[in-house]
């Protein structure tokens, strides 16, 4: 996932000031019951909470994604300039997701009370998309105007327990959650377990900071099915991490800065991404993926239509445009995570050859043999579980 | 115009009013009203950017905790969400003071020699001194302290040479320790602490410490005597400047410190952000929020400049 950043900060001044504001706040505690700020539920309808349809009298779309996730716009021959020569729509793209959690407190109050975004197309990672559609602020697609998507999508990413027929969601890239480690530093590193417990590692590993990420392989390392587990499990996992944190064997839990810290030598050994880990290749070659024993987590980031998207049928034209294997290829080709359009490995070998036999691009069948998947929580776990990891993680 | 036909003086609520001789009643009045339009800004800015989120976050803080963006939240004056985020997160509160305390004594100390040395021995470099001390400013704080992750490496050469001279083992290190944490504090709010000293010494009538010299002090009891107590507005407001930032910030912690060194701002961004638990998280803003407030409070208090605040 491209690059995580956290926001927000304490203001110095607020501190100052508290002295009044607890005076008035406190009073006003007092004698109203706290008007204009209950919060009501963010609920809402996808059928009533829906705008017309001015795809075919405005030929634009607005779309937002992550960083560095599509080749190069402005050239000539670029995917997107090729797609707005081609349908006469003009794509008016922003790079301003930079982290799931972030985005949906960026757009929380507007969907969930049905005020537009302003966008047609979204692309965000499983679990929130699963959290979103859950909450009713994503569109169904019209299966018959992305037929390209219903043929050629790959089969590890069907049947995703969230959205099993891709009623409301279209995998843009898919990737894997796995181990990299340097070789000029450490040994081969096999199993998420030795990243727990080899003691010459200590300090000097780092886990991701999703909660997702990180909590399915503990379930595994406990011998539970993150596609499917217990309180009971959940708790011996949580446990588990707990001791391995206190022993002091992870550095740090981190967004995807892992990736200068195993450069620079801060770190030998981390869980890490499969898309990172082959940019980082081209500049040193000692750095490994690894699947380890426990398995590899498989995720994709989908494209969504939210509620009130105003161009959805040009939103529709785009998701089956880059599922033409020759349109994958190409974004493949510079993403360099995993390709979820089948057929794109042919159209590869014009293209770049070297790439063809890459597994964290076009996996075959054996190597995607033992992945999963994150069992789908509802709200009340969700902030429990993401308590217990916020509390593990944050001493 | 008469002063006798003026109507009662609303100036009682400014401070700097009785400067004002009474005679001028004609400028008295204008006077007075210029001091409210003069407030009116800023009160409406703390009004709406202060009061009104604060008000909010206060009533966050005692929403139902079982609520969740599904179901909403309702107002049950749930006064245990206090409870259980001191229950939960004491650790990483009192870190935060601690870790915060820490980094405003070294930068007193380290900020009141620089002060002293600039007001009082740069002579011709003063200015140049000043600003670059303010210079760390013009870059962002992020980048400044991403970059104490490149000097304090792993395989950095301040790790390096400290390892060669034996103060750190060879498995040892500085990031993700304590001691990388608080330096990143320390640097980081430096400044703060700088300028309030340097503007109270500054003001030190040097013939003072020459009339103590005068009078049989040796340059110690002369600074503990004359220049110290002088210079305890800037000390005062220094550290409070320093301090209340400090134990507020959790970047240095996250970039410089490991899991077990997050302070409670780092909870508070990932309770908010991450696992949507609104009420433990206003609970623990406020919490914290008025933990420093007492703390200031005593300590203005105790140090007796009142009128600084």
């Amino acid at each position: 996932m491209p690059p995580v950043q956290r926001g927000g900060r304490v203001s110095r001044r607020r501190l100052l000031k508290t002295a009044g504001g607890l005076a008035v706040g406190g009073l006003s505690i007092a004698a109203l019951d706290l008007p204009f700020f209950d919060v009501a539920g963010a609920q809402q309808d996808p059928t009533a909470c829906r705008a017309d349809d001015e795809s075919a009298g405005d030929r634009s779309l607005v779309i937002s994604n992550w960083p560095a996730y599509i080749d190069p716009r402005k050239k000539e021959t670029s995917t997107l300039q090729v797609f707005q020569q081609r349908t006469g729509i003009t794509v008016d793209y922003t790079d301003d997701v930079n982290d799931n959690a972030e985005f949906y407190a960026k757009v929380r109050n507007q969907l969930g009370s049905c005020d537009p975004i302003d966008r047609d197309l979204m692309m965000l990672t499983d679990w929130m998309a699963a959290r979103m559609v859950g909450l009713g602020w994503i569109q169904p697609l019209h299966a018959d105007r992305v037929p390209n998507l219903h043929a050629n999508l790959i089969e590890p990413l069907r049947g995703r327990q969230w959205d099993p027929d891709l009623s409301y969601h279209a995998p843009w890239q898919s990737g894997l959650t796995g181990i990299a480690y340097n070789a000029a530093k450490t040994g081969e590193i096999k199993s998420f377990e030795e990243l727990l417990t080899r003691s010459d590692l200590k300090g000097r590993v780092t886990l991701l900071s999703e909660m997702r990420d990180t909590m399915a392989f503990l379930l595994r390392v406990v011998g539970a099915d993150p596609d499917d587990f217990t309180p009971e499990q959940w708790s011996a996992a949580i446990e588990r991490l707990r001791e391995v944190v206190a022993s002091g064997q992870i550095r740090a839990f981190t967004g995807n800065e892992y990736i200068q810290d195993l450069a620079a030598g801060n770190i030998v050994a981390c869980e890490a991404w499969s898309g990172d880990v082959i940019q980082a290749q081209f500049d040193n070659p000692d750095i490994r993926f690894v699947a380890p024993e426990e398995g590899l987590s498989l995720w994709s980031d989908n494209m969504l239509v939210p509620n009130l998207a105003t161009h959805q049928a040009n939103a529709e034209k785009w998701i089956d445009y880059y599922y033409e294997p020759e349109v994958a290829a190409k974004l493949a080709a510079w993403v360099n995570y995993i390709c979820p359009v089948e057929g794109a490995r042919e159209e590869m070998e014009k293209i770049d050859p070297s790439l063809v036999d890459n597994q964290l691009i076009f996996p075959d069948a054996d190597f995607l043999a033992d992945t999963f998947d994150f069992m789908p929580l509802d709200d009340r776990q969700t902030t429990e579980y993401e308590r217990d990891w916020s509390d593990v993680t944050g001493g | 115009m008469t002063s006798t036909a003026q109507p009662p003086p609303l100036v009682d609520a400014l401070p700097t009013a009785e400067a004002e001789p009474p005679e001028q009643g004609g400028s008295r009045r204008r006077g007075g009203l210029t001091g409210y339009l003069l407030l009116l800004p800023a009160t409406l800015w703390l009004l709406l950017f202060f009061v009104v989120p604060f008000y909010s976050l206060v009533a966050t803080s005692l929403f139902d905790p079982s609520g969740s963006d599904f179901r909403g939240y309702e107002m049950t004056w749930e006064f245990g969400n206090y409870v259980d985020a001191v229950r939960d997160y004491w650790q990483p509160l009192l870190r935060s003071l601690w870790y915060g305390g820490l980094a405003t004594l070294f930068c007193l100390v380290l900020g009141y020699v620089l002060a002293y040395a600039i007001a009082f021995k740069a002579g011709r470099w003063k200015n140049l001194l000043l600003v670059l001390v303010v210079a760390p400013f013009f870059t962002s704080f992020l980048v400044r302290t991403l970059s104490w992750k490149l000097i304090l490496a792993d395989d950095g050469f301040v790790v390096e040479t400290l390892q060669f001279l034996h103060l750190l083992g060879d498995d040892g290190r500085l990031l993700a320790t304590p001691v990388a944490v608080v330096a990143g504090l320390t640097y980081n709010f430096l400044p703060f602490m700088v300028l309030p000293l340097y503007a109270s010494l500054e003001k030190i009538d040097p013939r003072l410490i020459e009339a103590s010299g005068d009078l049989y002090a040796n340059p110690f009891v002369g600074f503990f005597k004359v220049t110290w107590p002088l210079s305890l507005p800037g000390v005062v407001s220094g550290t409070l400047l320093t301090f209340i930032p400090a134990a507020g910030d959790f970047i240095n912690a996250q970039l410089l410190g490991s899991p077990n060194q997050r302070m409670v701002g780092g909870v508070v961004q990932s309770l908010f952000t991450d696992a949507n638990d609104y009420p433990a998280a206003g609970a623990l803003s406020v919490i914290m929020m008025g933990g420093i407030l007492m703390m200031v409070l005593v300590y203005v208090r105790r140090a007796g400049t009142e009128d600084l605040l």
